[in-house]
């Protein structure tokens, strides 16, 4: 019967404990739809068949509703109405309720990806694993605009808003991949804010986060031998300062607002610069990485063309977090902060 | 009355042919130069410049429906560029809303039929009614400019802080909404006045057509909800210019709050747009049935809990936006009772039809299309309305799907109804019956091809306003989009038939459909007047169809 209804009604696999429980009311709700409609079209195709008209002054009786059957007329929707009221704000509580064990991921939405970290180090864009059978706690926001994040087959949805976290949980019930949504429109590439759910299984997901935490395992080996037992968490910035000093940014770009042989960085982001050849841009993340690959697109005006390609040195990761690092050196105006949001405590 | 009359025949109401018949044309001949039209103060002639002008935006919004619906042919690009996707269904759904949805029942046909459904000559303020009508065509004027000159991209919700950061123009468009809700305001305001003190001697509240109650519920929820959209419009140009902060999370601001000020006004709004359809549709469904309204008062009443529930519902367009679970629990209740007092009005309308006498002409066609979008639609708005279920849905094209059904599907249905039941009153000519069956089918055929796949894309999972979607999704789009192909002919052959009707048609007799409404009472078209010779005498209520000798008798079921 499920099966069948599922795919009448288009429905995508259930992959959570909440699927099918929205499903089930999904079907009640459906049925009474399709029966009441039916039922009134019915009754007035039967009526209009059935008073056809067959003169033309007809005349008709007075008939008004009595008072029992305008009660019918209220009542019975209501009953429906509250019956579907109360089902459905039951699992809707079940839906905002994390469980107290579940585990956290942090999600970010930012045009047009979503980024998701976990407390204990490994970051992620665009894919999320998670264990089966275990709930997740996902927190959420945005960075920049309203996204909106949905895995149909979770039958979830929740707003990232900037400014705020928000929160919804899972738990997937079979291993296996889904897709993320953004439902809220936010802009030129909305339709193509997809990521993606991996759902592992307990074995998968062991060995999984063994080889995540493989990168921060230095890290924390300095944290134990600090005393301080709180694992730090891998920030994008910091990596970013690490890569940018070994690979020599700093020999001609100072931090501290000072020209040296390059523009310095403090500030740089969002900055409009004038170029060489008497236009104006201004800083974003395509020109950081470009000035990176190719430093000779776009002179600032004032510096010498001496800026050495990077072209090949740097992964992908490495220069994201490069530009994620020039980023946070802005000369602080209202707009850091703020739309980071407060951070929750994990629930224990 | 004696036995003898016949149906057009009301006491006091005979627009017989008298001797002053000559001194009195018709509105539409009194006075044919183009400053005559421009500066009337005639709710009629007002009233049809309406219904020009909200045809031509109509065009407009269905022509960028058009646009939007050939791009989801195809998972890809398929004809235009993603920005341009995105300006596109923009301005449909600014258009249809702003331009078409809200200003065209109230504006063509209320203030048509609104005076005349009264016994009174005018409106209370026909100054008011001239400017805003003007109104509404300069914060048109002043929107189309924008759409031209940059367009927008942020969809009719204009969603802060996306709204106040994208670079398109949206300063303009926000600003000629803002003028329009002047315009929706005045309006409002006229029709509140003009039924509280023009009503003639005799016509008692519970007299009144059952459209002017709706007319009037309507009026309520503008002269209310308006301001509170037009103060959030100028607060986002402000913030979009001028940086304020107040729904900018950069600044302190709250984004959230932008949607509690924005579906204060327009959730209330969207029965802006649906009543005057219930309205219409009692109307019609009586003079086609030739019966009494049944449960008159219920009708009259679920109108005006219809508008005072609808302020309270507008947080179920938030239930994933983050807003605390006991709130969605308080608004879901709250909404499920719009459905009951829809519900009401339902069953009312098929009760109408019990022992009446149908006469299948187009107009009840619609009506018929109307039935079972409103059902349909209101139900799937209550599945809505049950918290959990919006959590997979919100979104997605199942929401699209509702919103069409109930709201355009009623609105359409109403207008098209409105038209041909009240052209002869209006041109004094007739439409061609067959051609309006024809085209009536078609457009109820292509409306359900166009929605009922976008509910299913909905259960899907494709989230509203992608102008690119995984494959899987194909199959239903392209089905939409054949169906609204089929919807766009529909209206295609009406406006060639009708627009074939206002030259070429057949002379209609007065009241041709023989109907009791308060309107016909007059000649048609109307003299300038209204009414010639002595005011009619309103004894009975509205379609008061009864065999006299039995009229003492009520029959209750
Ligand atoms: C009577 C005429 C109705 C009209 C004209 C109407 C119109 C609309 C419109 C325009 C939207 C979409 C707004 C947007 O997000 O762009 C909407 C959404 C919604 N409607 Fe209705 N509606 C009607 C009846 C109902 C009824 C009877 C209910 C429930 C009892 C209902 C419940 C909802 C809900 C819950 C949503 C939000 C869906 C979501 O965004 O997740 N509606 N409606
Ligand atoms: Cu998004």
């Amino acid at each position: 019967m499920n099966e069948l209804l599922n795919k009448l009604l288009f429905l995508p696999e259930q992959a959570s404990t909440f699927a099918e429980r929205v499903d089930n009311l999904h079907y009640f709700v459906v049925s009474v739809t399709m029966l009441s409609s039916f039922v009134t079209g019915t009754a007035a195709l039967y009526f209009f068949f059935r008073y056809r008209r067959r003169s033309d002054h007809q005349t008709t009786e007075y008939v008004i509703p009595s008072v029992k059957t305008e009660f019918l007329f209220v009542s019975l929707p209501l009953v429906f109405f509250l019956a579907w009221f109360v089902i459905g704000f039951r699992d809707f509580v079940f839906v905002q309720t994390p469980p107290k064990n579940a585990m956290d991921v942090y999600v970010m939405g930012k045009q047009w990806m979503w980024k998701f970290s976990y407390p204990e180090g490994p970051n992620g864009v665009n894919v999320l694993h998670v264990p089966a059978n275990r709930p997740v706690r996902l927190l959420i926001t945005s960075r920049d605009v309203l996204h909106s994040f949905f895995v149909p087959a979770f039958r979830i949805k929740m707003d990232a808003v900037p400014g705020r976290y928000t929160q919804t949980w899972f738990e997937a019930t079979k291993p296996g991949t889904y897709q993320i949504l953004c439902t809220e429109y936010c802009g030129l590439s909305h339709s193509k804010m997809l990521g993606e759910v991996v759902v592992l299984s307990e074995e998968e997901w062991d060995a999984w986060a063994k080889e995540q935490r493989k990168g921060s395992l230095q890290n924390r080996q300095d944290a134990l031998a600090d005393l301080s037992l709180e694992p730090e968490p891998a920030r994008m910035a910091d990596q970013g300062q690490k890569v940018a000093a070994e690979v020599g940014c700093f020999k001609c770009h100072t931090v501290n607002g000072e020209p040296h042989i390059g523009p310095t960085f403090q500030g740089m982001y969002g900055r409009t610069e004038t170029l060489q050849d008497g236009t104006s841009l201004r800083v974003d993340e395509a020109y950081i990485t470009q000035s990176m690959m190719d430093p000779g697109a776009h002179l600032v005006t004032g510096f010498p063309n001496v800026m050495p390609t990077f072209q090949g040195k740097l992964t992908g990761p490495q220069t994201a977090a490069i530009v994620e690092y020039i980023k946070t050196l802005r000369t602080p105006d209202i707009r850091t902060g703020a739309s980071q949001g407060p951070v929750y405590e994990p629930i224990q | 009355m004696s036995p003898s009359s016949s149906a057009e025949a009301v006491p006091g109401a005979v627009p017989a042919p008298d001797e002053h018949h000559e001194h009195h044309p018709s509105y539409l001949v009194d006075g044919t130069t183009v400053k005559s039209w421009l500066l009337t103060l005639d709710h009629k002639r007002i009233g049809v410049m309406y219904l020009i002008w909200v045809l031509l935006f109509f065009l407009i919004g269905g022509t960028y429906a058009l646009v939007v619906r050939l791009e989801l042919l195809t998972p890809g690009p398929t004809i235009i560029d993603a920005m341009t996707y995105n300006r596109a269904f923009t301005m449909h759904g600014v258009v249809m809303i702003f331009l078409f949805m809200i200003p065209a029942i109230p504006g063509a046909f209320g203030n048509f039929m609104l005076p005349l459904m009264l016994g009174a000559k005018d409106v209370a303020f026909p100054r008011l009614n001239l400017l805003s009508l003007y109104l509404l065509l300069i914060g048109a004027v002043i929107a189309i400019w924008g759409m031209i000159n940059g367009g927008m991209d942020t969809g009719w919700t204009f969603y802060t802080p996306y709204s106040t950061h994208t670079t398109t123009t949206v300063a303009p468009i926000l600003f000629g909404a803002f003028i329009i809700g002047f315009s929706s305001i005045a309006t409002g305001l006229n029709f509140i006045v003009t039924t509280h003190t023009m009503r003639a001697p005799g016509i008692t509240w519970f007299k009144m057509p059952l459209f002017v109650w709706a007319m009037y519920a309507t009026a309520c929820i503008q002269v209310l909800a308006t301001p509170v959209l037009g103060l959030v419009l100028l607060l986002v140009v402000g913030e979009q210019l001028f940086h304020f902060g107040i729904f900018d999370p950069a600044r302190g601001g709250d984004p959230v709050l932008f949607q509690h000020l924005f579906w204060f006004y327009s959730h209330p709004a969207v029965y802006i747009m649906v009543l005057p359809s219930f309205g219409v549709m009692s109307e019609i469904v009586a003079a086609f049935s030739r019966k009494n309204i049944f449960g008159y008062r219920a009708v009259a009443f679920s109108s005006l809990g219809i508008a005072f529930v609808g302020f309270f519902a507008w947080g179920h367009h938030m239930f994933v936006s983050g807003q605390s679970t006991f709130n969605a629990g308080v608004f879901a209740v709250l909404t499920m009772l719009v459905g009951v007092f829809t519900a009401i009005k339902v069953f009312n309308w098929v009760g109408t039809v019990y022992k009446g006498a149908v006469d299948f002409k187009t107009p009840f066609a619609y009506f018929c299309g109307f039935l079972y979008f409103t059902v349909f639609g209101g139900m799937t708005g209550v599945a809505f309305a049950t918290a959990s279920l919006d959590v997979p849905w919100h979104d997605t094209y199942f929401v699209v799907a509702h919103f069409h059904f109930i709201m355009v599907g009623a609105t359409i249905m109403a207008f098209m109804a409105a038209i041909h039941y009240w052209f002869p009153k209006m041109f004094g000519k007739m439409y061609h019956e067959g051609w309006g069956l024809v085209s009536a089918a078609l457009i109820i055929l292509g409306f359900n091809a166009t929605f009922i796949p976008q509910f299913l894309l909905g259960n899907a999972g494709m989230p509203r306003r992608y102008y690119e979607y995984p494959e899987r999704f194909q199959t239903l789009n392209v089905a939409s989009t054949a169906g609204a192909s089929l919807l766009a002919l529909g209206f295609i052959v009406s406006a060639i038939y009708l627009v074939y009707a206002l030259v070429y048609g057949e002379k209609a007799a007065a009241n041709p459909w023989n109907s009791k409404g308060y309107e016909w009472l007059t000649e048609s078209p109307p003299p300038t007047h209204n009414f010639v010779g002595p005011q009619p005498i309103y004894t009975e209520e509205p379609h008061f169809y009864v065999d006299p000798q039995k009229a003492e008798e009520p029959h209750a079921v």
